[in-house]
């Protein structure tokens, strides 16, 4: 098993590349909705990737289960 | 579609990679002099790597339909080492006379060390005095605003033609000193490290597309050739046209090239879609 530092040597560049997708992501929900002058109908898929932001955002996970808490949020959105 | 390359590291791929591009559309790659992956010491090594890219890399490309041209440098990686660098200066010009060598490239910075820029203004000067055109390289990862200001700040105290000089490797951060200084820009598109095919789309959506290049820098590192094709993929399933993805993927690099007259591929037009 790796030690602490191989994992972040191993896998934040990828990490950095995955948040780089969802911050375009978010960006292109922004400008589409500037383009046609209104949000969404229904932006509750939207919220719920904020929501997950915000938790994956809290330093402290005692039972280092992030991944789980995240499928139970999503499991909410339909 | 027809598809341009416009930055790829042949030498560092294998002839199925050719074999795949050319039955996906590609038409023609360009490959820029590239970092070996150490310091090369002499510049007989640089001769010999620029008589592969310039001589005998076109035959295998050729093997497959695909038209293949280059360009000499020496990468910034090497240019600690001042002396080799200005041989190898001494020796680039009888590669621009090769019937595929399109200008001097990639050039640019890394570190953006004081030797770093010394190379890259020699580079700049060179071709600029020869008629070439110019691809520069900018940094990766935390060292590409700060370097890719420095390229501009660089070429702003040179008597350079902003029309004939492609900065590569842009991203959100950059693209907008780069095209705002009258440059052309280039997007590379690699699995981890730089743009990706999404984020390209989108910065092809946000901002003028007459002077952008979308590439794959494929080499011997991790990347995939066929980003560029993922990009197109990409592009086409927003919405956009065919031919707004032919002047994108095929019409922008023959513009920008073709002011090389050793670049004989021309614009296309899609008659009906």
């Amino acid at each position: 098993m790796l030690s602490p530092q191989e994992t972040l040597d191993t896998y934040y560049l990828e990490a950095r590349r995955d948040l780089l997708e969802i911050a375009a992501f978010l960006d292109r929900y922004d400008r589409a909705a500037e383009r046609v002058g209104g949000k969404a109908d229904d932006e509750s898929k939207r919220d719920s990737l904020l929501e997950a932001l915000s938790l994956l955002a809290q330093s402290e996970h005692p039972k280092a289960n992030r991944a789980e808490q995240l499928l139970e949020h999503f499991a909410k959105i339909k | 579609m027809q598809i341009i390359q416009p930055h790829y590291h042949g030498i560092a791929r294998t002839a199925q990679d050719y074999e795949r591009m050319a039955m996906s559309g590609v038409v023609a790659v360009c490959e820029p002099a590239f970092w070996a992956g150490y310091d090369r010491r002499h510049p007989e090594t640089f001769v010999d790597y620029f008589a592969q890219i310039s001589e005998f890399e076109p035959t295998r490309a050729a093997s497959f339909g695909i038209r293949h041209f280059c360009w000499v440098a020496v990468n910034p990686k090497e240019a600690e080492n001042p002396e080799l660098t200005q041989e190898v200066l001494r020796l680039m010009p009888e590669f621009f006379n090769k019937p595929n060598c399109l200008g001097v490239g990639e050039t640019g910075l890394h570190k953006s060390t004081p030797n770093e820029i010394e190379s890259l203004q020699a580079h700049v000067d060179m071709a600029m005095k020869h008629g070439q055109l110019v691809l520069i390289h900018t940094p990766h990862l935390a060292d590409k605003a700060h370097g890719t200001k420095t390229v501009l700040e660089v070429l702003a105290g040179m008597d350079v033609d902003p029309d004939r000089i492609w900065i590569d490797h842009v991203e959100e951060q950059t693209i907008e000193p780069v095209l705002d200084a009258g440059y052309w820009a280039g997007m590379t598109l690699y699995p981890v490290t730089k743009c990706s095919p999404r984020r390209a789309v989108d910065i092809l959506e946000k901002y003028p597309t007459d002077r952008l290049l979308v590439n794959s820098s494929a080499d011997w590192g991790p990347s995939d050739p066929f980003t560029l094709q993922e990009s197109i993929m990409e592009f086409r399933r927003r919405g956009h046209s065919l031919q707004e993805a032919v002047e994108i993927f095929h019409n922008n690099p023959c513009r920008f090239l073709g002011q090389n007259p050793k670049w004989d591929i021309k614009p296309i037009t899609i008659s009906e879609e």
